[in-house]
């Protein structure tokens, strides 16, 4: 067994149109067994900008700890919110420092940039940067993820159609997952405001 | 040990408050050639003089304006070895800074870390404080043209326009003169080239000055070739 899906993830980060959105599963477990149904693997790190962290649970909050200790930092010093493509590459960097003794977290990263276009980012354990144009997803149902998004991902979504779609793809997904789901969280970010919703899903 | 009151370190208050090395680099670079810059609307332009003792100098050997990120270039006056070494500092500062982020280093921040080193040697063992100040010029993503002064010290300052060196009081006196708040690089750099001709013994020509400008057509710091500052002096005559 993977250490990755010691603890399941479930987490997806969608583009729309003039928004990104992002969600994740809520559990917590030890393989099959189920240990927290309000564990949080979705981090705000500025109001245009969220990161998903999926895998160890450990090294989920460590990396959180770490990506605020330099995120305050470096808008102090800079006098200046972080853009999501600098986050994405900062992140990165960090985690291939530890390329011989890794954070085992496989993280997405969802924002908007300067100019307001959605900025979506995923990257392995070991900082091997993706980007997207609609989806990207990490946890231990990836593949049912995947399958989900191609489903229901179309180009151009507002920002209520882009929750539902992140919702039913995220509940669908979970289902067939036995290490992720008992409900999940959904925050849609636009130039306006964030919209965070809870998913109640299946307790089982 | 000497026994003088000072000679435990070369980087002591003095009795009367003053640090009297930072002093005498200040000395140093108003004892060095004139630099110059001015900020414009749409562009930074720096410039410098580029004389020596002997004709037999080869001038185009001689770099004063360097380049440090895309977007931003320093100049100086006062003791030439040591700017190269803040010049080496800056660049690999920015590099490291590209590295980590993926963006270039803004000049802020340039700024910033290089007056963080100048003042590092001011309180250090060992070392003596470096004897030059600098004009940085650079444009940001945003569009936006700086002009920054460092000192020996550590402090900086942000400008429209400013001389450093020999015969600074009068080029600081000229471009308060000169300076409009909504001059265009053009009539910076001819207001820059008139700047330091007001100071300088001979002729200008395209050799025996040296000019860097960056312009918000493109966001580069770029320097001007001879023939091009030969012709911005033909077309000021």
């Amino acid at each position: 067994m993977s250490i990755l899906e010691y603890n399941g993830a479930a987490i997806i980060g969608m583009a729309g149109k003039d928004c990104v959105g992002i969600a994740s599963d809520n559990r917590l477990g030890i393989q099959y067994q189920t240990v927290a149904m309000d564990f949080k693997k979705i981090f705000k790190m500025n109001d245009r900008l969220f990161v998903g962290l999926a895998g160890l649970a450990t090294d989920v909050q460590t990396l959180d700890q770490l990506l605020r200790f330099r995120m305050s930092l470096y808008e102090l010093r800079e006098e200046r919110e972080m853009t999501p493509r600098v986050f994405t590459n900062l992140l990165s960097n960090m985690l291939y420092e530890k390329r011989f003794g890794p954070y085992f977290c496989e993280p997405i990263i969802a924002g908007l940039d300067e100019k307001g276009a959605p900025h979506l980012a995923t990257m392995d354990l070991i900082g091997a940067q993706a980007l997207a144009k609609d989806f990207v997803v990490a946890g231990t149902c990836e593949g049912n993820l995947y399958g989900m998004c191609e489903t229901l991902w179309k180009p151009d979504m507002d920002k209520e159609v882009l929750f539902e779609t992140l919702a039913q793809a995220l509940l669908a997904s979970v289902d067939r997952d036995a290490l992720s789901g008992w409900g999940g969280v959904v925050h849609i970010i636009t130039k306006e405001g964030v919209i965070s919703r809870e998913l109640k899903g299946r307790q089982d | 040990m000497g026994d003088s009151a000072y000679s435990f370190s070369l980087t002591t208050f003095s009795r009367t408050g003053k640090l009297l090395q930072i002093e005498y680099a200040l000395n140093a670079v108003a004892n060095g050639r004139t630099a110059l810059g001015i900020a414009a609307t749409d562009g930074v332009v720096i410039a410098t003089d580029k004389k020596f003792g002997s004709s037999l100098v080869d001038a185009s050997q001689v770099r004063k304006v360097e380049k440090i990120t895309d977007g931003s270039g320093f100049v100086y006056a006062g003791v030439g070895p040591d700017y190269r070494v803040l010049v080496r500092k800056a660049r690999k500062t920015a590099q490291a800074y590209f590295r980590e982020y993926r963006e270039t280093m803004p000049v802020g921040q340039l700024v910033k870390s290089t007056a963080s080193v100048m003042q590092e040697y001011t309180q250090s063992g060992g070392v003596r404080p470096f004897g030059v100040s600098l004009l940085v010029a650079g444009m940001d993503g945003d569009g936006v043209p700086r002009l920054f002064q460092v000192d020996p010290s550590g402090a900086y300052f942000g400008w429209k326009a400013t001389a450093i060196g020999k015969g600074y009081v009068n080029a600081n006196n000229f471009l308060e003169k000169r300076y409009q708040e909504d001059m265009e690089l053009e009539d910076a750099i001819h207001t820059a080239l008139l700047t330091l001709r007001e100071g300088f013994e001979g002729e200008m020509n395209g050799h025996n000055i040296e000019v860097g400008v960056v312009s918000k057509n493109d966001g580069k710091f770029r320097l001007l070739t001879p023939e091009q500052i030969q012709d911005y002096l033909d077309e000021a005559n």
